[in-house]
This record gives C-alpha cells, structure tokens and sequence, in this order.
C-alpha cells in the first residue's frame, strides 16, 4: 500500500509540475487500461436484462471498483487464467466488482489484487459463480482484501469451480442468504477458506480446502436480522489447513486458530459427512460456541442472539492424522496433559459451552463416524477439566434436505 | 418573490441574462450548460432563473471541497414537506450540488471552512474558487437520475462523465502544509451506492434536502431567512407549518451545540445513508442514521463487534468503545484513507481530521467500556 501511495504521489506532483497547478483527469494506470476500465464500466452502466458482456483474453488493470446495478446481466471471460482483471494500483472502492442486482452471472475470467473485497454481491436473488478465480498473488498478507467471493443477501446462490486465494478473511464467503450450494471450489492460502454464515439452507460438497487457516467455516454472528441454521458440509477434501492466522486482529476469523480443518461456530443443524479431513494440526472439526470468539458482551449483543451451537451431525467421515500440533497455548497444554508429546487431540473438538436452559435430551453433538472421537475441551472451566466422555454423542439427527436451486 | 430574485440575481451578474433553465426529462445532454442550472458568467457561476441555493446543517465530507448546492422545481409545483426523509419533490425537479475548491492569487487550491470569498451574489466568484465537478439529480417520470459533470480547464462548461473520473489535487491546508491526493468522481452507479438509501428498492433519492438538514438560516442575496421559511415563501415547499416545529440536526462545528447533537449530526450525514436499517450497511448490523432515532443493544455500535470488517477493524474489537476512541473501529475507519478500511468508502481520499477529532470528543466523553 506505501508503495501504491507513493506512486499515487508522484503522478500527483508529475501533474502539478507540468500543468502548474492545473489538474486533468489521470490515475495511476495506463491510457490504454484507463481507455478499457470507462469502456467496461460504460458497458455495465449501459447493460439491459439479457446482455452477456464479453472480456477478452488479457490482463486489465483498474484503478476504481467496477460496480453494476442492472439485473439480468452476464459477465462471461476467456477463463480464469486468460482474463484478468487486475487491481493491483487501485485507487478507490471498497471491491473490485460491486454487483447490486438480480439473475446475476459472473464466469470464466479472474480477480486479483484488489484493495478491499474481490467480487461483492449486496442483494441479488439467482446468483451464478463459475469458475472465477480470485487472487491476491503476493500470497497471504494482513493488507489483502477481506473477502475473495462475496455474496451477502443474496437468494438461490451457486458458486461452483471456482478458485480463492490469498483472502484476509474468507477467500469464499456467503452471509446472510438462502439456498445455496458451493461445489467444486478450490480454496487455498486464505485465513478463512470457505464460510457460510449466518445463511439458511447452504450445500457445500466436492470442494477442496487446503492451507488456509480454517479450511470451512460455518459461523453464526450476532445482532444480524437473519439466524443462521440447516448446511451440509459433504464429500469435501479439507486437509492441512495449517497456514498461520493472518487476519486483522478484531476480524471473526482472527480467532480461528491455524490447523482446524471445518469449524462451526453457533450455528445449528450442520450436516458434517463424507469428508476426507485430514491434518489439520490444531483440530480436524471444531465445534464452537460464540463464547469462544472472545466478542461476548452484554453492552452490544442482543440478548435474542443464541450464542450455541445446536444439532451438530458428523457421520461417515474419513479422518486422518491431525490435532497434533494445537496453535492455542491452552489446547497445546491440554494436549501435552492428556496425550503426551507425541499424542494428538480426538478428530473432533467441543468447546464445551452449553445452554443450560434447553432440555435435558436437546441433540447438540451427534456423531456416528467409527473410531473418530469427541473431546470436551471444558472451555467454561478454562480448559482445566477437559473430558472424553462419548456417550452423549451416540446420537442421530434426520439428514438434511439437498438444496436444490 | 421569485421575480424580484432574478431581478437581484441580474443585476449582480449584469453582463448578461442569468441562465434559463432547460429541463431535459428524457436524454442527457453531454454538456452541463445545457441545463441552464448553473453557467458561466463572465466570472461568476451564475444560477439560472428560478434556482435556489441552499446548503445543510452538517454536511458530507468529501475532501474538504466546498459545495454549491441548488434546487429548482418546474413552475407551478412544489415540493411536499415530510418530516423523517427528504422533501417529496415532484417530478421535472432537478437538485445540482458543484464541488470546487477556493483558491489563492495564484492559483494554489485551498483545504479552509472559510467560504467568505466564494460567492458572487448567489452564484460562485470564478476568481477566487476552481470548479470541479457537479452532480445533478434529476426527478423524472421513471425515477431520480444521477448525472456527473466534470468542470474542463477552461472553468467554461462541465461535461458529463457517467464513469466518473479521477484527478491529482494539491491542497494547501490552513498551517502552510501542501495535501496531494486524488480526487475521485463517482460513477452513476457509485452515485446510487449513497442515493439509494434503500438497498432494497434500490430506488434513487435526494440526501440532503431533508428537512433536518435544511432547518437553518441561509444569506440568499434578499437577506437572511430560514430554508425552510424561503422555500415555502417562493411556492417550493407545501405543507410546512414552522421552521420551529420542524426537526433540525446540529451544525458539527457550532460548539454551542452538545457534543452529541453535533456528533449524531456528522454519523447522519456522513453514514446514514447506508448505515439505516434498509441500506446497503444492514448487512452489518450497524445503524448511524436519524440523530432523534434511538436503535437497540446491537445496533448502536455500542460494543459491537464486527460482521464482516475485513482490514477495517484495525485490531480493534468494537465499533464503539466508550471512553476509548482510540481503540474503536469507528473512529480508526474514519480516520483511514486505504480504500479496504475506509468509511465512508466512496467520496473521499483524504480524511476529515476535523470529522474524526469530533467522533473521537464524543467517544472517549461516554463512560463504561465494553467488558
């Protein structure tokens, strides 16, 4: 960013020397991008329902976000690795494409290097993702983007064979939003890999999560209009999500410890089978309340937020290798007490809060995956009495629906 | 009224005829002139027959450029006044708002709140300010349409840039010091990431001719009068009982003001438009809109902690944390110029030190904290 700032500078003095004190419309990027960037934004601004717009093979630089508002449109590359949108000296815009609007079709071409969020979608119903490529290519950095791909109240969502990389927060995210399936994604190098949150009815299978922080994410947040519940995770491979967690302090993801594999956190009826989740040092699965998020107050949640996770299913998951290398200090310690040095933590770790207040017989955790056990970190306890009692997990819960678009 | 106005507006510009204004309810002419709005006069931007100036409480920062602002309503027609939003403005209205900057004798482009030397009767003095750009809003039958201008060298016409622009700008501030930074004009679109205050309905619509902005005296070349009053007094305005009875936001600068009134104020203006409970920011559940609105435990920013801030928590954990300005979201995202992190996100390169240095009193002046 300095050095973007500096240059920034410098076309600033360029011109003032040269025009004394006069101004012209120029930005950091070529005549000849600069001519493609108002040519692009003209055509999104000039869009009808129906019209596909075309982007050659090529690299494109911008120097400000790209947005449209009109519904119906498609935006169609040469693919993800022939057309290239670059905005690696953006000046101004939150995103690199903001698409405000409906029957939405984005496919075959890349985003790198924006400032903020890569590809955002703020309310739209039929949103098509294929095979987009989103990339911060100097690889995991604080200063990348937030998010990657980026639908957020949205309805009817497929993003399928896309690829994310190099996210600050989630290099795949879809908030607050109904009926959606992720499949076929490639996620990589991003604090957060894939994350639903506070989304209804969401179809996450055939992706491959590897080398992020947290390689799946289901999340609930608070104060939000839209409670989160009903994701199948399935039929994923999610292995060595070990990267280290470089999200801005204060972001959610900042407390996704490096090493977890799938992680929900407060969050109900989660589906979990059929996944290939391995070595994932810190845990392959991580069940988790809102408490161990460490935001919790009163003075700024809403009392109607329910900070437990509820109706947990793993079943029929291939685990392998993994918890042996925890990142926080206390599940380190737990680990060295109850596993010894060379021991690894059960594939799958509870945080250990609960809502006393439910009933008795309430299915929290159910899990029917062979020899893959559960540890009660004892979280409420501060991790001092953590416990591999089973039996409350010798439960089932209905399979959910498939989401169909 | 309306005619002893121009008479004054002419007798001031009195090398020619003030512009007439020509509404263009269906294309959209590549040239600002064509409107007959504001144009060039010799060496005054001069309004056109019938437009009014007008200018609010607290407005938007958009690095520190002074605005002109005018409204005309065709004749015959007027506005309807409402409390809570903008004034319902009847269709073939037109809202223009001319961005330039007060410049010295030699040309240097001033970041001052002083206006003294800006104005030429109603319009702009060219010798002493640099056009920019203007933005129209214009009511048609479909809808409000967003339309930037941007002024060319010369300083004798605007023409239109639907895709918006970007220029290198060098300022100098009040102590001497030279500010470089580049200005950005919206594209139409960006236009309606602010102007429609509902994601939703993504409908288009005025921000600032509200009624709580515009409560406020204002110099127009007859005298001094309330906006409110001088609208409803020209036939612009029915509907309108009493500037008293009517809701007003605090000028942010009147230290007369209490530091919350003149906070709330600044949150309004500068964020509310996405910041409410329909607009695009509902997705973080955080509400700034509305000073006379109270919005529950979440909402506020009160100890909240972020959705989806990405590089704009700034390591910080809260949008508000009372007593301590210095670890709040808010204020950090103020106070940041990277475009990740940036709040407002759109509008501004620079930041409005004044701005944060407010938010900042208000903040550390709460007591308790978050834990």
């Amino acid at each position: 960013m300095n050095i973007v700032r500096l240059s920034i500078g410098f076309a600033a003095l360029a011109l003032i020397a040269a025009g004394c004190g006069e101004q012209s419309a120029k930005a950091p990027v070529s005549s000849e991008s600069a001519a493609f960037q108002k040519k692009l934004q003209t055509q999104l601004l000039d869009a009808k329902p129906g019209d596909v717009i075309t982007i050659p093979e090529g690299t494109f630089t911008f120097d400000r976000s790209l947005s449209l508002t009109v519904d119906g449109v498609t935006i169609r590359g040469a693919g993800h690795d022939k057309t290239i949108l670059s905005f690696k000296g953006q000046i101004a815009g939150a995103e690199g494409l903001l698409v405000t609007a409906s029957d939405f079709t984005i496919e075959n071409l890349a985003i790198e290097d924006t400032k903020g969020d890569a590809l955002k979608i703020n309310e739209g119903k039929n949103i098509v993702i294929r095979a987009v490529r989103t990339e911060w290519t100097n690889g995991p950095d604080v200063n990348n983007g937030a998010y990657g791909i980026y639908p957020v109240q949205t309805q009817n969502v497929l993003i399928e064979d896309s690829i994310a990389i190099g996210a600050s927060d989630a290099g795949i995210y879809v908030g607050q939003s109904k009926n959606i399936i992720m499949r076929r994604n490639r996620v990589e190098q991003n604090v957060a890999g894939l994350e639903v949150e506070n989304s209804i009815n969401a179809d996450v299978y055939d992706n491959i999560a590897t080398n992020n922080t947290g390689g799946i994410l289901v999340f609930n947040l608070p104060n939000l209009e839209q409670r989160g519940y009903q994701t199948r995770v399935h039929d994923n491979q999610v292995f060595a999500n070990n990267l280290k967690n470089f999200a801005h302090k204060g972001a959610i993801v900042a407390s996704v410890p490096a090493g977890t594999g799938i992680i929900i956190s407060a969050n109900d009826e989660v589906e979990i089978f059929n996944n290939v989740i391995k070595d994932n040092k810190t845990s392959n699965i991580v069940i988790s309340s809102y408490f161990s998020i460490g935001s919790m107050n009163k003075k700024g949640i809403k009392g109607s937020f329910d900070p437990y996770p509820e109706g947990i299913f793993i079943h029929d998951n291939i685990f392998e290798g993994g918890g042996n290398a925890p990142a926080p200090l206390e599940l380190k310690a737990l680990k060295l007490a109850m596993f010894g040095l060379k021991g690894r933590l059960p594939d799958i770790l509870w945080d250990g809060y609960i809502n006393e207040k439910l009933p008795a017989d309430t299915k929290r955790l159910c899990v029917q995956n062979g020899a893959a056990q559960v540890i009660n970190a004892d979280g409420p306890g501060g991790y001092k009495k953590p416990n591999m009692k089973q039996a409350a997990y010798a439960c089932t819960l209905p399979a959910l629906p498939e989401v169909k678009l | 009224m309306r005619l002893w106005l121009t008479l004054l507006v002419f007798v001031v510009a009195c090398s020619e005829a003030p512009p007439t204004v020509t509404p263009h309810m269906e294309e959209n002419p590549e040239r600002l002139s064509a409107w007959g709005i504001v144009a060039v006069r010799g060496d005054e931007l001069a309004l056109g027959h019938d437009v009014v100036p007008y200018d609010l409480n607290t407005p938007l920062y958009t690095d520190a450029a002074h605005k002109l602002r005018n409204l005309w309503i065709p004749p015959g027609k007027s506005a309807q006044y409402q409390e809570g939003q903008a004034l319902d403005f009847p269709h073939g209205t037109i809202i223009s708002k001319t961005f330039y900057y007060p410049k010295d004798d030699a040309g240097t482009l001033l970041n001052t709140y002083d206006m003294s030397t800006d104005f030429a009767g109603e319009g702009l003095n060219l010798r002493a300010v640099r056009l920019i750009e203007t933005r129209l809003l214009v009511h048609r039958e479909t809808g409000w349409v967003a339309l930037p201008y941007i002024w060319n060298k010369a300083q004798t016409d605007a023409v239109l840039e639907r895709t918006g622009g970007a220029m290198a700008l060098r300022l100098q501030k009040g102590d001497g010091q030279m500010q470089d930074f580049t200005y950005v004009v919206p594209n139409t679109n960006q236009c309606a990431g602010c102007h429609a205050p509902n994601a939703t309905t993504k409908a288009i619509k005025p921000i600032g001719p509200a009624t709580r902005h515009l409560n406020k005296p204002y110099t127009y070349a007859g005298g001094v009068e309330n906006q409110l009053e001088h609208l409803a007094r020209l036939g612009y305005l029915r509907g309108f009982d009493s500037a008293e009875a009517a809701p007003r936001n605090a000028n942010w600068r009147d230290e007369n003001e209490t530091l919350d009134s003149r906070a709330r104020a600044y949150l309004d203006i500068n964020c509310g438009h996405c910041h409410n409970p329909v607009g695009a920011a509902d997705t973080s559940a955080l509400y700034l809109d509305r000073p006379e609105h109270t919005y529950p435990t979440g909402n506020t920013g009160l100890c909240k902690p972020p959705v989806a801030a990405g590089q704009g928590t700034g390591g910080y954990r809260f949008s508000i944390v009372p007593g301590k300005a210095e670890q709040s979201i808010l204020v950090y995202r103020m106070a940041s110029t990277n475009p990740a992190a940036m709040m407002p996100e759109l509008g501004r390169s620079t930041a409005d030190t004044d701005g944060v240095a407010l938010i900042t009193a208000w903040i550390n002046a709460m007591e308790g904290g978050c834990e």
